[in-house]
């Protein structure tokens, strides 16, 4: 009983928020701010707790699996949510649903601390569904916006269809295989074609939830719909976690069948790196713009998942991180800007520097970051990715992610561009920042700033695996 | 001497330029890190002197060591050879006159100030580098500042010009990562460390295929032909300052790689394409000659000659004869000096006339005595007149190239020197065309050079001089390093 508090000691919590949630849903007792505030203060808590006592062992049978790495990796998500709670904490507290949003965000955060977790594939559905179907409530949210419930619309039907898919894939796997258990699987793979079916049917439904081109068609409308707390976290806790079941799957899982799943990434991943980046040349729109460069990050995250898991793992699971703190740092400045003006236009952006040089700067910080420019700590994500992808000494693949990190450094200097250089006669005006915004854009830079330069991090990370 | 100083002092000065608001403050804290800088470079002159005097014949003195990513075997490893001193200096020469020159930038001098002293520290630190992961790093920090100092303080086609360079080096660095990555997994060591690296022998296959990628990549920085292209476009579109440190510094970062890295640590990789590397510089070294007779802009012209100079440097790597590459590291230095001076010339007379075509200037000595004396001394210095430091610098690359006997290396070596006639046509009709005839109207009012200008200038002129004047202390300091990357590559199959 002991093990089962100290192992699911951050699912416990998680839950315990929704259940508070609940009951004062129903008791229609405390305002916005108070109820922002006590979330807040609980998820750091669970952010801070998540780093101690961490013990390695499994519950049920083998179906909830946790390590030191798993619960680095549930603190990376935590910490996310956190900090969107802090971003968006304007937008929250004058929505009069809040409590929903959040519990459907802490729901999907459960299924994605399950799904890491998950020992099974019975339990990995169950809490993939976890993970999906809140979201499409949350991209639902801007009620009065058609584009919104557009996106939740075609968020939940291609979801559905993965669903399926991911289904499909299961049941083959345990008529062919007799079992459904991670530790069981590997042994039991005979690299037969129906195997390798087996194998496709779950990297698409994998491909599904990271947008892994050709599958990345729902991303940009989704992205575009949702209210931005929605959209931040689609693009960044969602990602996430699925690159980190999907890693372990990919690692332990079809481990015997490294050669047949290494093409198949290599493949996808310069497919989604060079779509990602040529669609987003032309985009105008800031949430199909930072759509786009997300596509084009999973496909430098699956650079990484190439190469052997001994330098793979700790190198997404870094990479990650820094993502995290880069891409919600754009997300948070786009936000502030568009409630205050509704711009969301990379033309808008034009002269911005001169009326929100803090704004411009942690826009520009994040995005250099993006683009893999040192001293941030995109460049150390970024080269780490690709040092990992060439342990298996396919340099062209590494030529093709090294050049096409300079595609996608032209389209985040576009928006450098506009900000500092460009002329404009009516720039964006002075936007009032809130304090807590302020506080996560500040946490986003250092984070930044800071992940790369301190390598014990990385070392940390590394010991973990 | 604790090399870390050299990359934390323009740290500090960095920081401390965001911390001040007023723009006067930024200027002194600006010139007062630059000038210590410039201090601290001569005391790591002396101090290296005095380590070889004393009979400290290491390979690089200073060294440093720290653990920075373990797992990937990454190490913060520092030290200088007597090249990477020579490149110190010259940075410090060139980034104490850039911070003079732009004392009267009015426009968001704080951000101007902080992007110079970035980029410096870029510079810095990849001149004492000797681990490949670091040296990377720090080219990577150089670039991005550059970008935005043309592109927010730059005139005329600026946000081209900026995209352009950007993208150029950055495509350059994405080649050096490959051919990095190449020698990184090519060794079982699985290490970044030069020095490590250069006396490992590296497979002659992977040599044949990481050199390439290594001498183009920072090639590339360097105006390796033919993708010299963003120097002209970047050089006239860049602020003052901007021009002195991308011609001044940025170029001699890939010259200084192509030397260091490419050809130090794969000697075969280097005899297997010198020749493809010789007939390219040549050819830079015509064409930008050539280039820049039909140019009437004077920023143009210094750029365009510029390729032409830069051209010297890889001629001498290519050569691969000790005193050849000796002659590369001279002329980096020298030509290091001299365009940056040239540049801020040109800076000094365009704030005045409000233009920088030739054929709209004349008669300027009658109003600004002291800046067409340096234009003069610049221009002189260009087109190699004895006693200033671009004759030494080239006259050591030919003799050096002299050495080879054969058919190939001479005709290659002609042609380069006659480059030196086209380069008198063009610098003498320039300067000639600007300095004297009658003052053209409405110049008549123009003041000459204020003291920061005057400073700049000086402090430029005495390096070009004194190369030119004693050239042993430069050729005394640089020799020893390209003699043992001769050894190296005499070696080499």
């Amino acid at each position: 009983m002991n093990e089962f508090f100290t192992l699911m000691r951050s699912e416990l919590l998680v839950t315990a928020i929704i259940f508070m949630l609940l009951f004062i849903k129903i008791g229609k007792g405390i305002r916005n701010e108070q109820l922002l505030s006590g979330i807040q203060f609980l998820l750091l808590a669970n952010f801070i707790s998540g780093f101690f006592l961490n013990s390695t062992g499994s519950l049920f049978d083998g179906m909830f699996y946790t390590n030191g790495l798993i619960a680095f990796q549930k603190n990376i998500l935590n910490l996310g949510v956190y900090l969107i709670s802090l971003l968006f904490a304007n937008w929250f507290k004058k929505n009069e649903h809040m409590p929903e949003f959040f519990m459907l965000m802490l729901s999907a955060l459960l299924g994605m601390f399950f799904m890491i977790s998950s020992g099974n594939l019975l339990i990995f559905f169950l809490s993939l569904e976890l993970a999906t179907i809140p979201v499409a409530a949350m991209a639902n949210f801007d009620l009065e916006k058609k584009l919104s419930s557009e996106a939740a619309m075609k968020m939940i039907l291609s979801s559905a269809f993965s669903s399926g898919i991911l289904l499909f894939g299961i049941s083959l796997i345990y008529g062919a295989t007799g079992t459904i258990s991670f530790a069981e699987i590997p042994a039991k793979l005979d690299g037969s074609p129906l195997m390798i079916m087996v194998f496709v049917f779950l990297f698409t439904a994998f491909a599904f939830k990271l947008s892994i081109v050709p599958f990345h068609l729902w991303t940009a409308d989704v992205y575009e719909g949702s209210p931005f707390a929605t959209t931040s976290f689609l693009s960044v806790i969602s990602k996430g976690s699925v690159a980190f079941i999907f890693m372990a799957t990919l690692y332990k899982v079809f481990q015997p069948m490294d050669n047949v799943w290494y093409n198949m990434v290599m493949l996808l991943s310069i497919a989604t790196m060079i779509v990602g980046n040529l669609f987003a040349l032309r985009q105008q729109n800031i949430k199909r713009f930072l759509a786009f460069s997300s596509i084009a990050q999973v496909g430098f995250i699956l650079v990484g998942m190439s190469g052997y898991s001994t330098v793979g793992t700790p190198s997404v699971v870094y990479f990650i991180l820094i993502y995290t703190f880069s891409n919600l740092a754009a997300f948070g400045v786009a936000a502030a800007i568009d409630s205050q003006t509704g711009k969301e236009r990379i033309d808008d952006y034009k002269g911005l520097y001169q009326t929100n040089p803090f704004l411009s700067w942690v826009l520009t910080l994040a995005l250099f970051s993006l683009a893999g420019i040192p001293p941030t700590a995109g460049f150390f994500g970024k080269l780490f990715l690709i040092t990992a992808g060439a342990t298996k000494g396919n340099y062209m693949f590494i030529t093709i992610a090294a050049l096409n990190m300079i595609i996608s450094l032209y389209y985040y200097l576009r928006v450098v561009r506009a900000i500092f250089m460009e002329k404009n006669d009516r720039p964006i005006e002075k936007i009032n920042v809130q304090f807590s915004t302020k506080l996560a854009l500040i946490i986003c830079s250092a984070g930044i700033v800071l992940v790369g330069l301190l390598s014990w991090i990385y070392d940390y990370i590394e010991k973990l695996n | 001497m604790n090399l870390i100083s050299l990359i934390l002092l323009p740290l500090l000065t960095a920081v401390l330029i965001l911390l001040v608001k007023d723009a006067k403050q930024v200027k002194l804290i600006a010139l007062t890190g630059a000038v210590t800088q410039f201090v601290l470079a001569f005391v790591l002159l002396f101090a290296f002197r005095n380590e070889r005097a004393a009979g400290n014949t290491a390979q690089m003195l200073f060294e440093l060591q720290y653990n920075w990513f373990p797992a990937w075997h990454i190490t913060f490893h520092l030290g200088v050879d007597g090249i990477s001193v020579a490149m110190i200096l010259l940075t410090a020469f060139v980034v104490v006159a850039g911070v003079l020159v732009s004392w009267n930038v009015t426009k968001m001098t704080k951000e101007f100030y902080f992007l110079l002293i970035l980029l410096s520290l870029g510079a810095y630190g990849f001149f004492i580098s000797l681990d490949l992961f670091i040296l990377f790093f720090f080219l990577e920090i150089a670039v991005i500042p550059k970008y935005l100092l043309i592109g927010i303080w730059g005139s005329g086609k600026k946000e081209y010009a900026a995209n352009k360079l950007v993208l150029m080096l950055m495509g350059g660095s994405a080649l050096v990562l490959v051919g990095l990555l190449g020698l990184y997994f090519s060794n079982t060591e699985r290490t970044f460390d030069l020095l490590r690296l250069s006396q490992m022998n590296i497979p002659v296959e992977v040599q044949k295929i990481c050199f390439p990628l290594l001498f183009v990549g920072f090639g590339i920085f360097g105006a390796l032909f033919p993708f010299h292209t963003w120097v002209p476009d970047g050089h006239s579109s860049a602020p003052t300052a901007g021009s002195m440190f991308l011609a001044g510094i940025s170029m001699k970062l890939g010259g200084y790689g192509c030397l260091r890295v490419a050809t130090y640590i794969m000697p075969d990789g280097a005899k297997e394409y010198a020749n493809i590397i010789i007939v390219l510089s040549t050819i830079a070294i015509l064409y930008g000659a050539f280039a820049t007779m039909m140019q009437k802009d004077l920023k143009y012209i210094n750029a365009y000659s510029s390729v032409s100079h830069c051209g010297f440097v890889l001629l001498g790597i290519g050569m691969l004869t000790k005193t050849a590459m000796a002659g590369a590291v001279m002329q980096m230095v020298s030509h290091g000096l001299m365009t940056a001076l040239f540049f801020a010339v040109i800076g000094m007379i365009y704030e005045r006339t409000h233009t920088r075509q030739v054929s709209e200037m004349g008669g300027l000595l009658k109003v600004m005595p002291f800046i067409t004396t340096v234009l003069f001394m610049v221009g002189l210095c260009s087109l190699g007149l004895p006693g200033l430091s671009g004759f030494v610098a080239e006259m050591t690359v030919f003799m050096g190239s002299w050495e080879h006997p054969d058919t190939f290396h001479r005709i290659a070596t002609i042609a380069a020197c006659m480059s030196i006639v086209v380069t008198a046509v063009y610098i003498l009709r320039a300067v000639g065309q600007t300095a004297m005839g009658p003052l053209k109207a409405g110049y008549e009012t123009l003041s000459d050079a204020a003291w920061n200008e005057k400073l700049a200038a000086i402090i430029l002129i005495i390096g070009i001089i004194a190369i030119g004047f004693a050239p042993f202390w430069l050729n005394d300091l640089v020799s020893p390093g390209a003699e043992l990357i001769m050894q190296k590559i005499s070696q080499a199959k």
